[in-house]
């Protein structure tokens, strides 16, 4: 130590150190003042970045609202989770080029849906190349990828884009949603919120939009990544290098509860997974990690994804009642969005999301722009929302296909029919010189033994018919 | 290391906040937030630095300064105190300079004391609570025998005991200040007025003829086990033994 410690050392006091509230009084002028107390304002602040989220961003973005956009994860994507396909429709307005960068990994051509017992399958394949193209195409993603193009997306549209940060709560001023709160010292002000949190938002909650979620309004969505070289999947599932497949699987997949498999190639691997009511298996006491393995190991299953590697696994709440748990979804200052506002289709042949994800986000940036014009984002004003949702045909096809989820939530069709069917199969097929049975007869008696009156059978089949 | 040079690395590899400084950082912040002071944070390196003055700044600090330029690579801790020191003065304004008590790479603690002593400022080191009291700075100084109170006039410069408070996440406001930019200003040693003779590998002293990983040596690993009472005696009894502590 050199001579200034000994001058410190000179200066050295006897006395303790006081009390924290003399120095404020003694030494403020002494310093060159910071500046206190920053809040940050923007016009609108849309919190999670994930396909609804970077949505509404680059709408508002483009319609000149300064618009901040907050993620928790380290960056968009990094927590994202969803079955792995991807609508493209809503892209045909929203960005006609993005087919260009859009890291797809392969765009969808041929359709499965496969009834599985222990050990047989029964499917039925849709080969069209067509589906690739046009409007109505679909494609297999990555959400760390696609989320991070999406955000780029929006914030090259002029949105600020904030990752790491976790939302804590809404602010509030004289009963309107006034901007988000982080910390109690950490607050950003705006005059709209859009909630883009996903499933499990806890700001719709806070906003007073929606009560707590039930058991029954959730299925739990557990997914696989199974890394395959691209050429296995090409020579195993017929297909090009661009090319892609889609299997649904129902029956022993969620070993008969409420639910179904899902299968996607991506380029080099297979996204491979379950959507099963949390009702079901807490009622049957049945671990959701038990009922994928089962998947997994299914001779059908296998035969797709032999000699791969699970390299990821990944979990999370889906919303399951569609319209019928859809929380308010605007109010003074808010709006919800995406899988926060439960905007998801499952129809038991197609399980739509993140389309209508990024449809909604689209329609927010809409309703924003009309309340705006209307004189503020009052929840009169931002009740347009709804209207621009139509427009997209979200609320349509939500309510269009209400009945589906109800429809689903039958056990029978995951356990009995799919069992009837398998044994309807077998005896067709079998030639084992035992003398054959008329395909007729085969159905008919295949249905006395299930166990199921006939006229209920045929309601069953009607009311599917119809919520399909 | 570089196997040629023998200095660090510092291209290439990620970039962190010397945990010390971080310590330091945060007493700026809590100083900060009882006194409204400004925080300015400096730093010396490559432009690969700025993410970690940009975490400085979401953390809190009103602005930072990286002094970076390719004639200061290699320089140990004197021309390292030499060009902060000049880099402090452009500054200017200062009431308290505040330094992590070393790195963690090199920990040698030259720089804060040489800086005070380029700018001939008092001292007070290791240092783990500031006040400011009449217009004085009070600091606790954790020495290896015990704590001691030292008081001394303004300008002054602290540094800061490693592990001493818990540094802060940065916060929403911060890193939108961050992205609004602006706040993380790039001088050279020419916007400065450092003397390119003072500065750079072949203007410091250290040498390092070599660099040796430390391999442990193998340790017996005697467990005493039984009644408590019994093996703290047995314990006592072997580290007598072999002459660890007296009988």
């Amino acid at each position: 130590m050199s001579r200034k410690a000994a001058r410190a050392a000179s200066s050295r006091s006897g006395r303790c150190p006081t009390d924290i509230s003399d120095e404020r009084l003694l030494l403020v002028p002494l310093f060159r003042r910071g500046k206190r107390e920053i809040v940050e304002h923007f016009d609108v602040i849309v919190v999670g970045a994930g396909p609804a989220g970077s949505a509404a961003a680059l709408t508002l973005a483009r319609k000149g609202f300064s618009t901040l956009l907050v993620e928790r994860g380290r960056s968009p994507g990094a927590k994202g989770m969803f079955g792995g396909r991807i609508y493209a429709w809503p892209f045909a307005e929203l960005l006609p080029e993005w087919a260009k960068d859009c890291p797809i990994e392969r765009r969808v051509v041929r359709e499965n849906l496969a009834f599985l017992t222990d050990d047989a399958s029964l499917g039925i394949s849709f080969d069209a190349p067509k589906m690739a193209q046009g409007r109505g195409a679909s494609f297999t993603a990555l959400r760390a990828k696609f989320d991070a193009w999406f955000a780029k997306k929006a914030q090259d549209a002029g949105a600020v884009l904030v990752t790491g940060i976790r939302v804590d709560d809404l602010w509030r001023e004289d009963g309107r949603v006034r901007g988000v709160v982080v910390a109690p010292n950490d607050r950003v002000v705006s005059d709209l919120v859009v909630i883009a949190e996903g499933a499990t938002s806890t700001l719709v909650r806070k906003a007073g939009l929606k009560a707590d979620l039930e058991p029954r309004e959730v299925s739990v969505g557990v997914k696989e990544t199974v890394e395959l070289p691209a050429e296995t999947i090409q020579e195993r599932f017929g297909l090009s290098e661009t090319e892609g497949a889609a299997y649904v699987y129902a029956g022993a997949a969620s070993l008969g509860l409420r639910g179904g498999g899902f299968l996607y190639t991506n380029r080099a691997s297979v996204s491979l997974g379950l959507v099963v009511s949390s009702e079901d298996l807490s009622r049957k006491k049945v671990e959701i990690q038990e009922v994928q393995t089962k998947f997994r190991m299914h001779p059908a299953v296998q035969r797709l994804i032999r000699g791969g590697k699970v390299v990821e696994y990944s979990a999370h709440l889906v919303p399951e009642l569609g319209a019928g748990m859809m929380p308010r979804l605007s109010g003074d200052g808010v709006l919800v969005v995406g899988d926060a506002a439960g905007f998801l289709i499952n129809n038991g042949y197609t399980f739509r999301g993140v389309d209508l994800a990024i449809a909604s986000g689209v329609a927010a940036g809409e309703a924003a722009e009309a309340a705006r014009a209307a004189g503020g984002m009052t929840a009169a004003n931002l009740a347009a929302y709804e209207r621009f949702l139509r427009r997209r045909n979200v609320l349509t096809d939500l309510e269009r296909f209400r009945r589906a989820p109800l429809y689903m939530k039958k056990e029978r069709l995951f356990d009995v029919y799919p069992r009837m069917l398998m044994e309807i199969a077998e005896r067709m097929y079998t030639v084992d010189g035992a003398g054959k049975e008329r395909l007729f007869d085969i159905v008919l008696d295949e249905a006395a033994s299930a166990g199921v009156p006939k006229l209920k059978m045929l309601l069953d089949l009607l009311q599917g018919a119809r919520s399909m | 290391m570089d196997p040629v040079t023998q200095t660090l690395k510092r291209v290439g590899v990620p970039s962190e906040i010397n945990p010390p400084d971080a310590n330091a950082l945060e007493m700026a912040l809590q100083l900060k937030d009882r006194l409204g002071t400004e925080v300015v944070v400096l730093s010396m390196g490559p432009t690969s630095f700025d993410e970690s003055l940009e975490r400085a700044v979401a953390m809190g600090a009103d602005r930072s300064v990286l002094l970076t330029d390719r004639i200061l690579g290699g320089s140990d801790t004197v021309p390292t105190a030499y060009a902060l020191s000049e880099t402090i003065q452009k500054i200017g304004g200062y009431d308290l300079l505040l330094c992590g008590e070393e790195t963690t790479d090199a920990s040698t603690g030259h720089v804060g004391p040489g800086i005070a002593g380029h700018l001939d400022v008092p001292q007070i080191t290791y240092a783990s609570e500031i006040r400011i009291v009449d217009g004085k700075v009070r600091a606790r100084r954790t020495a290896e025998d015990g704590t001691e109170w030292w008081e001394t006039t303004m300008p002054c410069l602290c540094t800061v005991n490693f592990g001493c408070n818990r540094p802060r996440e940065p916060t929403l406001t911060g890193k939108i200040r961050v992205k609004r930019g602006g706040l993380v200003t790039h001088w050279s040693c020419a916007d400065v007025g450092i003397d390119p003779k003072k500065v750079g590998l072949f203007n410091s002293p250290t040498i390092v003829a070599k660099v040796d990983t430390v391999r442990l040596p193998s340790r017996s690993g005697q467990i005493f086990s039984g009644e408590p009472e019994e093996s703290v005696r047995k314990l006592l009894a072997s580290l007598v033994a072999d002459r660890v502590i007296g009988a």
